[in-house]
């Protein structure tokens, strides 16, 4: 048997945008075991529930991630919409899909980025960006931010989208779609990318749900499960089947991210058809009381928000549980086993979201 | 000695932010604002950085991370505080774990406000950096010649 | 709780035997989650399958030690961690325990 060694990875490296650390026990180049610390990023924005109302703290739900700041605001809203017994207008339901599938596009496009810097192929990180741009310019068009756009409040949206804007986004996307192939394509047929991302850290489906791994990580190791079909916001009206795959390597990780890319395209096209007319908010009388446990398919995979309401303005307690807080044990399994070099890879394939697993 | 302003080297480090401003750094350097064109390259290592970009607020744990970054910088460097959580905390200001801006523990030269920090004053923040670089590398340089002027 | 979400209450002591059960019947864990109340803890583990989510809890005095359950569902040791730093609840034989180290905060227990 070889020497062990240990070698620290972070929480400043060049392949994470933010910061992680690892111990991985190494005997030569092979990982025998990987031991993460966290907590460079955490804030306790659970704790501020007390200095904020239930109202404030959407702003900062929000801020829990800026990836999926809509997401995260959704689904702290929704939660709380659910105490109270409010039913938000239809319209605003269909909102809610619209900017959640184009986040997920955007949080998909920015991953498949990273990733391709991750494997030294800069060029295509390059253009998943700026394909990536083109969707944060509907965001600023819609909602007036790029990355926090403030659009959810409790009772519905602070802002609607007019048809002709609607309309106007379905012909992007449909616009988009072609050179999305070509892009995607790349990451699908390219050679080397090939060499550096099949039969790379294998879950199986066993592992993947012993380990309770969330979202496409899960899924790519063959569970068919996508928190959507739960149906919150206008989802039950919406037609689509969780993206599966039963490889569980990283290039199945690749492969269902991408094809849920499309997947989302699909499914604003169908909102944009659906949507009615009418208001896109209700007043909110009263404060809540009572508990809700709300489960949202974010693009990382499913959060859970946890809120604990006692009658007054001010919360007892909010509970998040976000997707890559749940999938650093499916991590750590597929490192056993892999080379020093491809650690960077594995870590990017659960689309790691640091400060949301840390909040 | 040539001008450090043609090619200044930058050092992003995540302090605890949101993402939202460290994903606005990125998209910087990528096609539609691309950074690069002013000679500038994002680099993974602190001895080759001129320029530190932090984002988010300082907390007990990446505190000692952050001063270790900045003081394997070489001189002259410049330190930019990005999005109002690295200028003073901001929302997360009144967090348990939160110490408060990026000028709680290092000298920052350049304060970029935003929530999340729009890419263009990202860019100016960085070129205001760069001015500032030359002019702390032009005061190095008369300093030395003075002293040895003197010796 | 949501439509297919069910609650039940259990003795803090029969939590490992429970948590076999359900590790026995195919559920997978989601999520562990602690909140103060007065004079203690309620806790709350919560596991699912398929869609269906089914929440365990129980409620502690302050002083209390509980079980972990991290023998059995093997990414319970990272909430029982985050459990234990913030909010000090002495969880015995974690699989991997970090003694307090996970998160290093400012104030000690924060929650607490």
């Amino acid at each position: 048997m070889s020497k062990r060694s240990i070698v620290p990875f972070g929480p400043q490296h060049p392949v994470l945008p933010e910061p992680i650390h690892l111990d991985l026990v190494l005997e030569d180049e092979k990982v025998v075991q990987a031991v993460p610390s966290i907590g460079f990023v955490h804030r306790g924005l659970e704790k501020l529930v007390e200095k904020k109302d239930y109202q404030e703290y959407v702003y900062v739900a929000e801020r829990i991630c800026g990836i999926c700041s809509f997401m995260h605001g959704m689904g702290y809203c929704e939660a709380v919409e659910r105490i109270m017994n409010i039913e938000i207008p239809d319209r605003a339901k269909f909102l809610r899909v619209i900017w959640a599938e184009m986040s997920r596009i955007h949080s998909h496009l920015l991953w498949l980025g990273l990733t391709a810097d991750a494997f030294g192929f800069e060029s295509l990180f390059m253009e998943s960006w700026k394909m990536r741009e083109k969707i944060l310019d509907m965001f600023e068009y819609s909602t007036g931010g790029r990355v926090i756009f403030s659009v959810n409040k409790i009772g519905g949206q602070r802002k609607d989208m007019d048809d002709d804007m609607i309309k106007m986004f379905v012909k992007l996307f449909g616009e988009m779609e072609s050179d999305l192939r070509e892009l995607t394509n790349t990451f699908l047929q390219d050679y080397s990318v090939n060499t550096r991302l099949r039969d790379v850290g294998f879950l199986t489906k066993e592992q993947a749900h012993d380990l309770g791994a969330v979202g496409p990580m899960m899924r790519a190791s063959g569970i068919s499960l996508d928190t959507r079909k739960m149906g919150y916001a206008a989802y039950p009206e919406i037609k689509f089947e969780p993206v599966t795959s039963n490889v569980g390597d990283s290039y199945a990780r690749v492969d269902v991210r991408i094809k849920e890319i499309f997947q989302s395209i699909d499914i604003i096209r169908q909102a944009a058809k659906k949507i009615p007319a009418g208001t896109v908010d209700v007043p909110v009388k009263g404060m809540p009381d009572g508990e809700f446990m709300m489960r949202v398919e974010q693009p990382r995979g499913e959060a859970v928000y946890y809120v604990k309401a006692n009658g007054t303005k001010f919360l007892d307690r909010v509970r998040v549980r976000t997707p890559t807080f749940a999938n650093l044990p499916a991590l750590l399994e597929t490192l056993k086993g892999c080379q020093l070099a491809d650690v960077p890879i594995l870590i990017l394939t659960i689309d790691p979201c640091i400060s949301c697993t840390e909040r | 000695m040539p001008k450090m302003a043609k090619s200044p080297w930058l050092l992003h480090y995540d302090g605890s932010s949101c993402n939202g401003c460290d994903i606005e750094v990125l998209a910087c350097l990528t096609p539609v604002y691309d950074i690069e064109r002013f000679g500038i390259i994002n680099t993974g290592n602190p001895k080759h950085a001129d320029i530190l970009l932090i984002t988010g607020g300082i907390n007990e744990q990446n505190k000692p991370v952050v001063e270790q970054i900045y003081s394997q910088m070489p001189k002259p460097k410049v330190v930019v505080a990005v999005g109002i959580c690295a200028c003073n905390g901001g929302i997360f200001k009144e967090c348990y774990n939160i110490l408060g801006g990026v000028d709680k523990v290092l000298p920052v030269d350049i304060y970029v406000p935003g929530c999340a920090a729009r890419p263009e004053a990202i860019m100016d923040g960085v070129l205001k950096a760069v001015e500032l670089l030359d002019k702390k590398q032009n005061e190095a340089m008369a300093k030395e010649r003075r002293e040895n002027h003197a010796g | 709780m949501q439509d297919n979400n069910q609650l039940k209450i259990i003795d803090p002591n029969t939590l490992v035997p429970t948590a076999l059960e359900m590790k026995n019947s195919g559920y997978r864990l989601v999520q562990i989650c602690a909140t103060r109340t007065e004079g203690g803890y309620e806790l709350t583990y919560s596991f699912a399958k398929g869609y269906r989510l089914k929440n365990l809890r129980f409620e502690i005095a302050e002083e209390t030690e509980i079980m972990s359950v991290s023998n059995i569902f093997e990414p319970a040791f990272l909430y029982e961690n985050e459990i234990h730093d913030l909010f000090g609840i002495k969880i015995n034989l974690i699989k991997i325990d970090y003694n307090g180290t996970l998160y290093k905060t400012a104030k000690e227990t924060p929650f607490k």
